[in-house]
């Protein structure tokens, strides 16, 4: 049977090596099936954070051969025949054990954000076509891959001035919602930061779930705040009326 | 000593799924100090995997659909064995619950006219699903997440409790670790309310996660609560059969709901040989009629063509595929084909993306150009913790159970989509229970130090034994345990297979006497294991003594040797309860429904179990 070679970081808080594991192959086997053979064969301490093993929970992301995803989702089969199978945490987030980030950051994050607010006495008449785009934001699994992979949080480590992209992605999807009645551009601004994304796209490249999170999500955002904000016209009106 | 953390809370949610975040609300909302008590990190349990809907009468595709038809489907897919009075609560509230979702910012898929859209399910007499695509169970968990963080409660991520103290015959306490660092936790609580899914990781093949290991049966057993309806365990019809790292994962009926067609190897469309007699008017009379059916569904318009037959009960769809492939008539890896690719390709993306994707992904199939594999895979228990329908309090004072930890309401089968709403209905009834309980109650009761010592020295055990010598891994003895259940307590029973079985779980349970694991408490996922055993050797222990006392064939219970339904065991419960000499079962009489409610049901029960 063809063995697959898994070098799999192990340690606790950063301390740690990466060791090598001989794993025999199964058709169709994902790297997180290979993780599993290890627990339960030759290490059963090994950590590795999973749920579903259907890419619907967003638990086991992890860097595989570099690259932020969902362990349940890496085909073994992607990889050359006896080429080296690098798995490692998410680097953005602190290190618990072994495969297992500290992600509690992002339950922060989400507190922060002012929940869905419906219009008072709404009659909940709403069209398929004025919510597709809200849909697409809600398919998000909370993997924190796109977190991970965000240069503002994982080179910069500006946590105290930007919510990152699956926040984005959650306040265009409540600012977007037709029976909406809160207003959070001032939060967009400010605390959430939209301005420290420039747009490179690396979340949306990550993205499990295929969401279109900086065309989709984030450039509207900082539209809408240039035209709360920032345009001249609207500008001028205001301080008109505020001046009557 | 270990040291160990400790809060206080009125109440105590244990399990941050539909159920148990409901319960939390409802309980903060009625004024109480709520902690969350989550096994995993908030928002991954297992409702996340639910896809096809959630079932609400409300009409707004079928306008003739109402609570009182609602209550008839649910009680008849559960071949009456259903606690009346919970399915009635149900019936008549999920509507409000699902309303309350949207209005928590739920974006479920909407008609023609503006309103959330339902689809057609198994057992269901009218379009009653509310859904969004096949990702209903993320939408719902993920709305009550959001609302939840702004209520005020505790929430303890990544927590296992692992005993329930008592104070005399109350509960008054949680014991339990954190798995990020192993450090223990006490929680003092008026009340708590077990929400903590199933027991399917006790099976080879299922279609649920890591998490479901039976732990709320199991601490509510040792409480002294008793268990019913074990033997009532549900093997969804379609799950993945290929590739075999994705064994068992769940293909939503929804696609068959939307129109998925069954064939065995010779592209024969069998289910209309399956449909019970008492059942078939309710179905299509030819392919042609089936055609004309999805092509309305699809449309959107009103049609007097009756349902395909691949909308049987889950029950028995997953009888007529596994009879198929033990006949020789399966797919190459074991299955049955199902089909959608006759569809136009951009309809099923949007209707059935998880779907899409997951056979994409995982299988290299493109179910818009060709049929799925699926074949049955271990998905749901009906049986649970034995609650009050109104309050949902077990028989220990303070200790409630809410959704699939819990029995009663689904009877000998769960119609698909009667699980989410199960959840809310009953997560919110049981926050409210236990609300009501702790004002009643006043002081609150003792938590007795040597109970949590004993708890203590209980985890410390397996690090004593060590990971090596005599001592045996975990993960053996749960593949052991997997092997039993699904070889001696599968799909079909008889009286000889269970004995053995049942005989190889009595010897088992020395292995999980002598479970040991090393290295350090962080994040050690072997000595979780240890402990996560003991629920799941009480939980199949429950099932396979329960299934052996059940001497008929009813709902998802088929014995070989008793094929078919016997109308005066319909009218006892099986329930099982700790005694000193270990578990005891017996036979309990089922509630009575008033006549009100009886005149629904004019049909005479038949005997045959369909």
């Amino acid at each position: 049977m063809a063995e697959a070679n898994l070098k799999v970081f192990r340690g606790e808080k950063d301390s740690g090596t990466f060791e090598n594991y001989k794993v025999p192959i199964e058709e169709g086997m994902v790297v997180l099936d290979a993780i599993h053979y290890i627990q339960q064969n030759m290490d059963p301490t090994i950590a590795v954070r999973w749920n579903c093993k259907a890419a619907k929970c967003g638990s086991c992301s992890a860097e595989v051969n570099g690259k932020p995803q969902l362990l349940c989702k890496s085909r073994m089969d992607k990889f050359e025949p006896g080429e080296e199978i690098t798995v490692q945490p998410i680097k953005t987030f602190p290190h618990v054990k072994d495969l297992v980030a500290d992600v509690s950051w992002n339950y922060e994050v989400n507190k922060k954000i002012v929940p869905f607010t419906p219009q008072p006495g709404h009659n909940w008449v709403v069209y398929q076509e004025d919510i597709e785009r809200v849909q697409e934001f809600r398919k998000c699994i909370e993997c924190f891959l796109c977190q991970n992979v965000c240069h503002v949080l994982r080179d910069h480590n500006r946590k105290d001035g930007f919510y990152g992209p699956r926040f984005m992605v959650r306040l265009a999807g409540l600012e977007m919602h037709p029976v909406d009645s809160a207003n959070r551009l001032k939060m967009v601004k400010e605390d959430a930061g939209v301005g420290f994304c420039n747009i490179t796209k690396c979340c949306t490249e990550v993205c499990p779930e295929d969401i279109h999170i900086t065309d989709n999500a984030i450039i509207p955002l900082k539209e809408r705040v240039v035209d709360e904000f920032y345009d001249p016209i609207a500008k001028f009106f205001k301080s008109v009326f505020k001046a009557k | 000593m270990t040291n160990y953390e400790t809060h206080e809370h009125d109440v105590l949610v244990i399990g941050a799924g539909g159920a148990g975040l409901r319960a939390a609300i409802e309980a903060s909302a009625q004024g109480m100090n709520v902690g969350l008590v989550c096994k995993s990190l908030l928002g991954k349990a297992h409702t996340v995997m639910a896809e096809g809907g959630v079932a609400a009468a409300l009409g707004n595709v079928d306008p003739e659909d109402n609570w009182e038809v609602h209550f008839q489907d649910t009680m008849n897919g559960g071949k009456m064995m259903n606690n009346w009075r919970m399915a009635q609560l149900h019936a008549q509230e999920a509507p409000d619950r699902v309303r309350e979702l949207q209005e928590w910012g739920a974006v479920f898929d909407r008609t023609n006219k503006g309103q959330i859209l339902q689809r057609a399910f198994g057992g269901h007499k009218y379009k009653r699903l509310c859904h969004v695509g096949d990702r209903t169970g993320l939408e719902m968990i993920r709305t009550l997440q959001d609302q939840g963080i702004h209520r005020g409660f505790a929430v303890y991520m990544e927590c296992s409790i692992t005993k329930l103290i008592k104070d005399g015959d109350k509960v008054s306490g949680a014991f339990g670790y954190y798995r990020e660092d192993g450090r223990y936790v006490l929680f003092k609580a008026k009340a708590i309310v077990l929400a903590t899914g199933g027991v399917g990781k006790a099976f080879t093949v299922t279609s649920n996660s890591w998490e479901y290991t039976a732990d709320g049966q199991g601490l509510a057993y040792d409480a002294g609560a008793d268990l019913i309806d074990m033997e009532f365990v549900q093997f969804h019809p379609t799950g993945m059969v290929w590739p075999p790292g994705v064994r068992g994962i769940l293909v939503t009926e929804g696609v068959r709901g939307e129109g998925g067609i069954l064939r065995n190897k010779d592209g024969y469309r069998f289910m209309r040989d399956y449909l019970p007699e008492s059942t078939k008017d309710q179905f299509s009379a030819n392919d042609a009629e089936s055609e004309r059916w999805v092509n309305a569904a699809i449309a959107g318009v009103k049609t007097k063509d009756k349902r395909p037959p691949e909308l049987s009960t889950r029950d028995n769809v997953a009888r007529a595929i596994y009879t198929e492939v033990k006949e020789g008539r399966g797919s190459p890896h074991g299955g049955v084909f199902l089909d959608i690719s006759y569809q136009d390709a951009a309809r099923v993306r949007k209707k059935l993306p998880s779907m899409y994707h997951q056979f994409k992904d995982l299988a290299d199939v493109d179910i818009t150009a060709g049929p799925m594999e699926v074949g049955p895979t271990m998905h749901y228990i009906m049986g649970g913790i034995r609650v009050d329908a109104d309050s949902q309090m077990s028989r220990v004072p303070g200790l409630f159970a809410a959704g699939e930890c819990s029995g009663g309401m689904h009877g000998a089968n769960r119609l698909g989509g009667n699980s989410l709403s199960d959840l809310i209905v009953f997560g919110r009834l049981a926050g409210l229970g236990a609300a009501e309980y702790v004002k009643k109650l006043g002081a609150a009761p003792a938590v007795p130090q040597d109970q949590v010592d004993a708890a203590l020295a209980e985890m410390e055990e397996p690090f004593q034994r060590g990971g090596s010598g005599s001592a045996k891994n975990p993960y053996d003895v749960q593949k052991k345990l997997n092997q039993i259940m699904s070889t001696y307590v599968g799909i079909f029973r008889n009286k000889e297979d269970l004995e053995i079985g049942i005989q190889k779980l009595q010897e088992l349970k020395e292995d999980i006497k002598n479970v040991g694991t090393k290295g350090s408490k962080t994040y050690n996922p072997g000595w979780h294991m240890c402990r996560d055993l003991k629920n799941m050797m009480i939980a199949s222990e429950a099932i396979a003594l329960s299934a052996l006392s059940r001497e008929e064939s009813r709902g998802a219970h088929s014995r070989t040797d008793f094929e078919q339904l016997n109308p005066e065991l319909g009218k006892f419960n099986t329930a099982v309860s700790k005694d000193a000499d270990g578990m005891k079962l017996e036979k309990t009489p089922c509630p009575v429904m008033p006549e009100d409610l009886k005149r629904l049901f004019a049909k005479k029960e038949t005997t045959h179990n369909g």
